[in-house]
């Protein structure tokens, strides 16, 4: 039972952060699978969700500015905004250049957000990080959150203290991990019906060709500016739920482009760009063979310590994870030359004229 | 009126302002060039000369072995071989099939190149720092006595004479390159239009091979002038290296080499100078954010004159 508990734990521990890393893949492909914008600094707006989720609702901190102890989705919205914010900066800057330079400057702003976490010590307590981020339903049992409302309104803090000790420490994993699937539901419901939207096929006309869609009077600028922003926010978004799911932040090891934006890229791609359905399927699969290759090539090194008992595995072990990390880019090497169309292919949402 | 002030601004600000602008401007030409006659923003470009610093040490530390001991100047020329190699190999098997197609794609699998070539050095090297060349760089003693007799005293490193004189000589070769030769010229001639150039017979597979060529050897060069700067092999200084080098191709103007040299001096330049206490005592701007510098000037650029200062190609 006890095993089978573990094996439970570790599912729902696999759709938690797959499901974050579905919704990351959805904003990315408001922003390369509709529009073709190439933007490589997802970390930046994932780190932008990050901390002003975990500055406005953390309990008062002498470490970092505030711990404004917030409600949740307070936070989490606030986090959407600023992360929205950041991209329509660099989009009024760089979309009307060509695409080259949006990726070099959105590398760019993710290195320069990631300066400023560091740098700002004061704000955001600098390398340390932020820790104690409460994270959705678990965050009912600590005191100052079953002591307030809403959950006073039920019950006195004494009895739910009495209710939250009688349940094993697990339970809030699957609401957790429900809850987060369900986000992933909700914007892949909102951003299917954007893309069949006549929103969404102006979005196709401008990428697939952009002189037929500005000679049809389309604002392209704004149009591109909306999508980059759109999905900017779905970033920030997901980088609030990421910050809940870590409970600690801090600027370098958390928001490791390679870990985020590089990752992000490869789901999109193996799952299919421009297809919402292809987004969530490849983070699922990279996420699920990340992970279970990391128990794997662990279960491997042990094995070889054993065998070889004299020699020193550590090495090993941080090699490894490297390896990993080519393996993957040359995954992406492959998929981008061989299957350009990932697993599931865009579909162009037909015309109303043609439906009937 | 070499006081106080000008010694330590001469020494401690302008001198690393310049040798920081030289090694961003040999990275920046390969970046500038790549950039004109391929089309693409090579965001590997960093990690190729990281992994060229890091082939440098292990021949010197092979030669160590061996009872040589070699200068990384030495060492560089067979690594510049291997490193050319590894760029035209990338070029044949990752960016080549991409060719016909949309840019873009170019970038992502360059970015994908990225990813791949740090996680092999990583791989291979090992995730830590290792020292390039131990010991603290003394000045040059003969230059420090002339300068003090005359009243200027400039404290410099052997590392820092080696690495201006270095660039100078990679940059007149370059020019004479571009200016004299015919590949140079054919070059020049794809950078300024495609479509023209292959109408007038020019080999575009030749000169593609050339930029590679070229861009290898100053990447080269560059990673191997920072080592020798800083004193220590790590396998995230190309990265560092590579928000500074786009920022110095486009405020000289894409497809510009000499602009990707004056943009190079002028970005070194302004991080380190940006660090001098200009009002007061405190610096102007945290060391921390020198990498910032670089982007803001960046930002400015793309938003006031994105074709840079030498009229480079703005897309």
């Amino acid at each position: 039972m006890e095993a089978y508990l573990g094996y439970f734990l570790y599912l729902l521990s696999l759709l938690t952060v797959g499901g974050i890393y579905a919704i990351f893949a959805l904003g990315l492909n408001v922003q390369w699978g509709f529009a073709g914008l190439f933007n490589v600094g997802i970390v930046g707006f994932a780190a932008v969700g990050a901390y002003t989720y975990a500055l406005l609702t953390t309990a008062e901190s002498t470490y970092h500015v505030g711990g404004f102890g917030l409600p949740l989705p307070v936070g989490m919205l606030l986090g959407m905004l600023l992360s929205a914010l950041v991209a329509a900066v660099i989009g009024l800057i760089c979309i009307r250049l060509r695409s080259d330079y949006l990726a070099i400057a959105t590398i760019g702003i993710a290195e320069i957000i990631k300066l400023i976490l560091k740098n700002e010590a004061d704000i955001t307590n600098g390398p340390r990080g932020i820790n104690k981020i409460p994270r959705a339903w678990e965050h009912f049992s600590e005191e100052r959150f079953y002591s307030s409302w809403p959950l006073n309104w039920f019950a006195s803090p004494e009895s739910w203290q009495a209710f939250f000790d009688g349940l094993p420490n697990w339970w809030w994993q699957p609401c957790f991990a429900a809850t987060i699937l369900l986000c992933v539901y909700v914007i892949y419901r909102l951003l299917e019906r954007a893309r069949v939207s006549p929103w969404g096929r102006m979005m196709t006309a401008i990428r697939e060709n952009e002189p037929a869609a500005r000679a049809a009077g389309k604002n392209v600028t704004a149009r591109r500016i909306e999508a980059f922003v759109i999905g900017a926010a779905i970033m920030g978004f997901a980088g609030a739920l990421f910050a809940q799911h870590l409970r600690l932040i801090e600027p370098t090891n958390t928001f490791d482009a390679t870990k985020v934006t590089f990752l992000v890229w490869v789901m999109l791609i193996l799952g299919g760009s421009g297809n919402n359905r292809g987004a969530i399927l490849g983070a699922f699969v990279i996420w699920t063979l990340w992970s279970t290759s990391e128990l794997l090539i662990g279960g491997g090194i042990n094995l070889i310590g054993y065998v070889f008992q004299s020699l020193d595995t550590t090495i090993l072990t941080t090699r490894a994870g490297f390896l990993r990390m080519m393996l993957i880019g040359i995954l992406m090497q492959v998929i981008l030359q061989k299957f350009p169309g990932g697993i599931l292919p865009e579909v162009r949402p037909a015309s109303p004229q043609v439906k009937k | 009126m070499w006081d106080a002030f000008g010694f330590e601004f001469v020494n401690f600000y302008l001198i690393p302002g310049l040798v920081l602008g030289c090694i961003y401007a040999l990275g920046a030409i390969g970046i500038t060039l790549t950039f004109g006659i391929l089309r693409f923003a090579n965001f590997a470009h960093g990690e190729i000369m990281m992994s060229g610093a890091y082939l440098t040490w292990t021949i010197m530390a092979i030669a160590g072995y061996a009872g040589l001991t070699l200068h990384p100047l030495v060492a560089m020329v067979p690594a510049t071989v291997l490193v050319i190699l590894l760029f035209l190999g990338t070029d044949r098997y990752f960016y080549k099939p991409f060719r016909k197609e949309e840019t873009i794609k170019v970038v992502m699998a360059s970015f994908g190149m990225m990813l791949i070539i740090r996680s092999a050095v990583q791989v291979i090297w090992g995730p830590n720092q290792i020292a390039f060349v131990p010991g603290i760089a003394k000045p040059n003693a003969m230059l420090r006595d002339l300068t003090g007799d005359l009243g200027a005293m400039i404290i410099m490193p052997n590392k820092h004479i080696f690495i201006f004189l270095g660039t100078i000589i990679i940059v007149i070769a370059l020019s004479y390159l571009l200016n004299k030769t015919r590949i140079g010229k054919a070059m020049r001639a794809v950078s300024d239009s495609p479509d023209l150039a292959h109408v007038t017979g020019i080999n575009v597979d030749n000169v593609i091979r050339a930029t590679w060529i070229v861009g290898g050897i100053c990447a080269m060069a560059a990673g191997v002038f920072l080592v020798m700067d800083t004193q220590i092999l790590e396998t995230t200084m190309g990265f560092r290296m590579l928000l500074p080098m786009f920022a110095a191709a486009i405020l000289g103007g894409i497809g510009k080499p000499y602009g990707a040299v004056a943009g190079g001096l002028i970005i070194g330049l302004a991080e380190e100078l940006s660090a001098y206490p200009w009002i007061g005592d405190a610096p102007l701007l945290s060391p921390g954010y020198k990498t910032g510098v670089a982007f803001a000037i960046m930002v400015i650029m793309l938003i006031v004159r994105p074709q840079g200062l030498f009229k480079g190609r703005s897309f």
